[in-house]
């Protein structure tokens, strides 16, 4: 190793500890700094003070910043690091594997990639799942906790619920994406017509519900309905009905609300897999003199089964979490209770952390076969490469 | 086919989409009524009388922009949703190249965690964060928030990227390390640009997550107005106005505005990661 090679490594050194320092010192001033409204102006008074002016400094303090500029300025901060910032990060973190010796340098180098992305997953999700679990064993009334929850009324509506919303909205999307992937698949303008049952996955599970409360609006009988289907309903000459209030047609319109947003996701990824079934197969079976519908349900649904499952899956696990419909609409009252909403109420309502804990495990242990049956496909793909 | 036969399934598609977005625009039209308007006739009526000018207003969209301080919750959300996509993407390109192009021991069981931990729900993990937080002081945090979200979308992350970037040529990647190319240099110089789609899918599922998100806000970042987020800002005005109409319609309009361009001018790469297949926890 020559003279040269020694000193570009140590000058190395020194930028690569100089950069995590710089970012590390930005996040601190962050944490700090970005946490209210008054950020940016106290950001700005901050820079004023350290090149001296003292003045401008205590004047932006006093008067503080508009708004639309100091949202500016805090959005460039926080891009700033966000971006420029994580990548200083990962160069630096790079630059000091190149000062392990070389014998080990290589063996090294894939560990320190995989540490930040590792550092995250244990800190936000494989920590809490064991401290989750913990809890729900320790605290409150400690081990208890599961037959006091199974017990409970609300949680035992929210469990029936839950499988009401399993079996109906994922039915419901996964049905309907079919058909009306098969339908669309037929007319001219497919991209068009595709566009208008996509649009909802681009919206919230709040702003689809404000826009389904709108929908089923109740007005006493007598008065002008403003809600579609309470206009419908009167208009046909039957009385108005309380949707969000009735049981059990509360939750099915709940789910419908489920249902409209993720049918979009069902339509795109089985029509993909409709347009991959050979056409010969499907030639094949017209001449053989079936029907359209035989070739729908004898030939297209075995082939695309694959596909069929994993959006189920899918779709399944997004609506055993449904939380935000429920909590936006009814927030759980008139017998719609659903799991994740009943965890966020021990949580927040009543501060039953150890019943919180234990309410999430049940989530949990819902989700356990999609997670093995996940790991039994990536095993699968591996044996096959 | 002919004209006879096809007709059933125009209208039949045409019936469809008519469903589909009819509850949008009730909502898009009685955002315009006047508040006196959209109380007492359904929005539908609009239609009836099109064109006076008593039937439409934007008063509305100032009201809720400057009364209920929905301004400074746009800017929130915009402060939170960009950082809360760029960090975790860029962590999982490097750990997604690292799986796909280096060897090392305990690489199926590393890669085996990001699989489990795809499909967690976040509730398994509220209440220790929560509490983490709390003693760190980094509730009601912007960064608090990103990493937040950082850690939730990574899995995907990790798995969609190492899909996409393990399927690059291996003969491109020989090359360049006989060219004498570090493993920083073709991650930084290779794997990044030519894996532009697999970075766009998963930053437009990230966004529209963290966009749309109401969970994650409630929890660490709380409903006072100074860092909530739209959502959070429009599921509070859920609460508090419930009855007026005029504002929520408004409320949520805008709430929708961005994620909807987002949505509509980058809907290939949204395509594209979901047929990569894509579950989210």
């Amino acid at each position: 190793m020559n003279g040269n090679d020694t000193r570009n490594r140590v000058v190395r050194f020194g930028w690569a500890l100089a950069g995590l320092f710089v970012v590390g010192a930005a996040a601190m001033v962050s944490l700090r700094v970005l946490t209210d409204s008054d950020g940016a102006s106290r950001l700005i008074a901050g820079a004023y003070d350290i090149i001296g002016m003292d003045g401008s400094a205590d004047a932006l303090r006093d008067r503080g910043m508009q708004p639309v500029p100091s949202v500016l300025v805090i959005l460039g901060w926080a891009l700033l690091l966000g971006t420029v910032g994580i990548w200083i990060v990962l160069w630096a973190l790079n630059s000091l594997v190149d000062l392990v010796p070389s014998r080990w340098r290589e063996s090294v180098r894939p560990y320190v990639y995989l540490a930040p992305a590792y550092l995250l997953l244990t800190l936000f999700l494989l920590y809490p799942l064991v401290a989750t679990i913990y809890y729900s064993v320790t605290e409150d009334q400690g081990l208890s906790n599961f037959p006091d929850i199974l017990g409970d009324d609300d949680v035992q509506r929210a469990l029936i619920n839950n499988l009401i919303w399993l079996v109906v909205a994922t039915g419901g999307s996964v049905l309907l994406g079919l058909v009306i992937a098969q339908l669309f698949d037929r007319v001219k303008r497919e991209a068009l017509a595709k566009t208008f049952v996509f649009l909802p996955l681009a919206l919230s599970m709040v702003g689809a519900s404000v826009i389904f409360r709108f929908m089923y609006l109740w007005r006493p009988e007598g008065q002008p309905q403003i809600g579609v289907v309470n206009a419908l309903v009167t208009g046909v000459g039957k009385e108005p009905i309380p949707i969000l209030q009735d049981v059990p047609i509360n939750t099915f319109a709940l789910i419908a609300i489920m249902v409209w947003l993720q049918t979009g996701f069902a339509m795109v990824v089985l029509s993909a897999a409709i347009k991959g079934v050979p056409d010969e197969l499907l030639e094949a079976a017209r001449i053989d003199g079936a029907s359209e519908l035989q070739v729908f349900t004898r030939i297209i649904v075995p082939s695309i089964r694959p596909s069929i499952i994993t959006v189920s899956t899918t779709i399944a696990v997004a609506v055993l979490k449904v939380f935000d419909i429920v909590f936006v609409t009814t927030g759980g009252k008139f017998d719609t209770e659903v799991i994740a909403n009943r965890m966020f109420a021990e949580m927040f309502k009543f501060r039953n952390f150890g019943r919180a804990s234990s309410i999430a495990v049940l989530l949990f242990l819902m989700v356990l076969p999609v997670m093995w049956m996940n790991l039994r496909n990536f095993r699968r793909q591996e044996a096959m490469q | 086919m002919s004209w006879v036969k096809r007709a059933p399934i125009r209208f039949a598609v045409i019936l469809i989409v008519a469903i589909w977005s009819l509850p949008t625009t009730g909502l898009f039209v009685s955002s315009f009524r006047p508040q006196s308007e959209v109380a007492t006739s359904g929005w539908w009526t609009v239609f009836s009388h099109p064109f006076e000018e008593s039937t439409w207003t934007v008063s509305n969209y100032s009201g809720v922009l400057d009364a209920s301080g929905l301004w400074r919750a746009f800017g929130n959300s915009v402060v939170i949703t960009l950082p809360a996509t760029v960090i975790p993407i860029t962590i999982a390109a490097l750990a997604a190249y690292a799986f796909a192009w280096m060897r090392f021991r305990g690489r199926r069981t590393l890669f085996a965690i990001v699989i489990l931990l795809l499909v967690v729900p976040i509730q398994m993990t509220l209440v220790p964060l929560l509490r983490l937080y709390t003693r760190l002081d980094l509730s009601g945090t912007y960064v608090g928030t990103w990493l937040a979200h950082a850690g939730f979308g990574l899995p995907l992350a990790v798995y969609l990227l190492y899909n996409y970037i393990s399927s690059l040529p291996r003969e491109l990647m020989e090359s360049a390390r006989i060219d004498g190319a570090t493993h920083w240099d073709i991650f930084r110089r290779l794997v990044i640009p030519l894996s532009t789609p697999a970075l766009a899918s998963f930053a437009i599922f990230q966004f529209l997550w963290v966009w749309n998100d109401l969970l994650v806000s409630l929890v660490f970042l709380g409903t006072d107005g100074e860092v909530a987020t739209l959502i959070a800002r429009l599921n509070e005005l859920v609460g508090s106005r419930g009855e007026a109409w005029h504002i929520l319609t408004a409320g949520a309009f805008v709430s929708m505005a961005v994620p909807l361009v987002v949505f509509l001018s980058l809907q290939r790469f949204f395509v594209r990661g979901m047929l990569a297949g894509s579950v989210k926890g």
